[in-house]
């Protein structure tokens, strides 16, 4: 498994190795459950109901996913709008997990919603007190601007010159409206939930929702920066660049830590600490949440001998991610339970369903690795080890192409007009 | 006239043809769920030997107006908050939103709508009651102009102080509500929800949507001042390594 072996097979089958497996498992798993939802409902395929009406689907396909391509602004606005050019070699990978992240909550999307056919409806029927209405238009607006900071590794790919520099020409109010949209409905997925004072438990419900989703959003966007490139280099044999991920691993301390003292002063503010001390249900998944996924690579990331390193960095990385689908969850789920008078747990279907979109997007962002440039750096710096053959031809035609680059351009100063 | 119900749970005997008008007006199936559900629009239920009824509140500034993104409910001024399923795309969060937990959904079906009491919109356009208030025998539930109802509320709790708790349900809950309650005992021990601010639920939100024209303005200028300077750094120092590389 996770051999270049696959990049240099030419037969027309690909073997089959343990992961494409698993995806070809929940592949399998995930049709079934598409057919049968569209076929049976809802009401037949998931474990909702009027007591629980938004599970899984929400609280992980569409609040978690969100986050988890918050990279692709973070990243954008560090290269484009801050210029340091150096992270340079990640966006193109950032901005592509970013893309795929919101294509496939919206593709979530189509299974929650009840009538998915009217899902345009939003373009056209307007209520702008809605925070749900905010959300839609810019998901939708934003997926086209990853859309277009993405497109020039296409026009790259099949060598269109004037698409390609037209793209350029508008990168930088392009990563400026893609901070402020991501800014927006990284914010008001918490919003969403500004409105149920009653339901959603006191640990988690706050006025500062919108701060905390969007604070901690920007953390789970670099972790997933890291431990996607920790993946990508076990998978593609892809040159991990510490040198670039390290002070990721410091700003997630920074952004961490300003998140964790912003909840604790919260908590402690409106007086909800002090049921913590004999916690419940509630009370341990709280705990849980912050200890292990704010407090834990907090303290691990804070440590330069375990940062610098990569296992450090990845358990880290990892960890906060934990953290940051276990907040999703216990907003959308664990917090509303009480309220509701129900236990919600999602139906096998569900998870299905959900893992099938994960595994898709894996397979996808694997497709696009290998048809696509997306680590243009690669093959000078991973010289040292076996380099797969597609990349040493794409190499080699980028040096004959050599033309210099929109979005993530190679050298310093290409990004200035 | 804005339409209002008052309920008064003291005059209830709890024969239910309150529902059985409502699931004829509506066409919905004969059978009566015991709470609400996407069938059945009102129930009427029997707690602390008390009868009372669940209907939509039609509140005055509705919590599902306010989160429907394609504008799906409206509140009519005659009253009544009506759903256009012909809008809805099914994303359910009326039902999560609502105080009163009063939307419901078609989870049996395919392509499901979301279902609640309409207060016979229809009839009150035609300047007829809605159908539970004109079955019901004993006067529990009457219809007619919301001040006036409250006017007639604070009598009955003025003339009859030990029967009634003192307080008109629905009078400013959530800012307000076109369904008005009254009762003998507790609204708690009816499974009404006490905790409700006064405040409609709406404004939390909107709290944080409006500032979204600061966040763009704001944010744009910031981020553009940002890559301006960034840039410009930049650029002196390429030219201060021009100059030094041409005197070089």
């Amino acid at each position: 498994m996770r051999k270049d072996a696959e990049a240099m097979n030419d037969t027309r089958w690909p073997e089959i190795t343990f992961w494409r497996l698993v995806f070809l498992v929940l592949a399998a798993t995930g049709t079934v459950v598409a057919i049968l939802r569209y076929s049976r409902g809802l009401g037949a395929t998931t474990n909702l109901s009027d007591q629980f009406p938004w599970g899984l689907w929400i609280g992980f396909d569409v609040l978690t996913g969100v986050g988890l391509a918050a990279g692709g602004f973070t990243i954008t606005a560090v290269v484009h709008l801050f210029n340091l050019k150096r992270f340079t070699p990640i966006v193109r990978p950032t901005v592509l997990t970013a893309f795929l992240g919101y294509v496939f909550v919206i593709l979530a999307l189509l299974f929650d919603l009840g009538q998915p056919h009217r899902i345009w409806h939003a373009i056209v029927m307007w209520n702008p007190r809605s925070v749900m209405f905010e959300v839609a238009w810019c998901v939708m607006l934003y997926t086209t601007v990853l859309a277009l900071e993405f497109s020039p590794i296409v026009f790259e790919r099949l060598n269109l010159e004037r698409p390609r520099r037209i793209v350029r020409a508008i990168s930088v109010p392009l990563v400026i409206v893609g901070v402020i949209l991501s800014t927006l409905h990284q914010s008001s997925l918490g919003s969403l939930y500004l409105i149920v004072p009653m339901k959603l438990h006191p640990l988690w419900y706050s006025p500062l929702l919108p701060v905390f989703f969007f604070v901690s959003a920007m953390a789970a966007g670099l972790a997933m920066v890291i431990v996607e490139s920790s993946l990508c280099q076990r998978a593609f044999n892809h040159h991990l660049e510490m040198d670039l991920l390290e002070p990721l691993g410091r700003a997630m301390v920074v952004v961490l830590s300003v998140y964790g003292i912003l909840r604790v002063q919260d908590l402690a503010r409106r007086g909800a600490l002090l049921g913590l001390r004999r916690p419940g249900y509630e009370g341990s998944m709280f705990l849980l949440e912050m200890g292990l996924g704010v407090l834990l690579p907090i303290i691990l990331l804070a440590i330069p001998r375990v940062r610098a390193r990569q296992p450090g960095l990845v358990t880290g990385a990892f960890l906060a991610i934990l953290g940051f689908v276990m907040h999703r969850l216990n907003v959308s789920v664990t917090g509303m339970e009480r309220a509701a008078g129900v236990a919600y747990f999602p139906s096998w279907m569900e998870i299905a369903l959900s893992l099938a979109l994960v595994a898709a997007g894996f397979a996808v962002f694997g497709l696009a690795v290998r048809y696509l440039p997306i680590f243009p750096e690669a093959p000078h710096r991973a010289s040292g080890v076996e380099a797969p053959a597609w990349l040493l031809a794409r190499s080699a035609s980028m040096v004959a192409g050599g033309s210099p680059e929109p979005l993530s351009p190679p050298s310093a100063p290409a990004g200035v007009k | 006239m804005k339409g209002a119900i008052l309920f008064d749970s003291t005059k209830c005997i709890g024969c239910e043809a309150c529902v059985a008008a409502c699931k004829e007006k509506h066409d919905l199936p004969a059978a009566i769920d015991p709470k609400l559900t996407a069938y059945t629009w009102t129930v009427v239920e029997q707690r602390n030997k008390a009868f009372v009824r669940r209907l939509c509140m039609h509140c005055e500034s509705p919590t599902c107006v306010s989160v429907c993104p394609v504008e799906a409910f409206r509140k009519e001024p005659s009253g009544p908050v009506v759903y256009d399923a012909s809008r809805c795309i099914g994303c359910r969060y009326c039902i999560m939103a609502c105080p009163f937990d009063v939307p419901k959904y078609q989870w049996d079906r395919t392509t499901p709508i979301v279902q609640k009491c309409n207060m016979c919109a229809d009839r009150i356009a035609v300047g007829k009651e809605p159908a539970c208030a004109a079955v019901c025998p004993t006067g529990a539930t009457i219809f007619g102009d919301r001040d006036q109802l409250i006017g007639e509320a604070r009598v009955r709790l003025k003339a009859a102080p030990t029967t009634y708790v003192p307080h008109i349900y629905g009078l400013e809950e959530v800012g307000g509500t076109s369904v008005l309650m009254l009762s003998s005992v507790p609204f708690p021990s009816l499974g009404i929800r006490p905790d409700l601010p006064v405040t409609p639920l709406p404004t939390l939100t909107w709290k944080a949507l409006s500032k979204v024209p600061d966040v763009v303005v704001v944010g744009g200028a910031l981020l553009y001042g940002i890559w301006w300077i960034t840039n410009r750094r930049i650029r002196v120092q390429e030219a201060l390594a021009q100059e030094a590389a041409k005197k070089g």
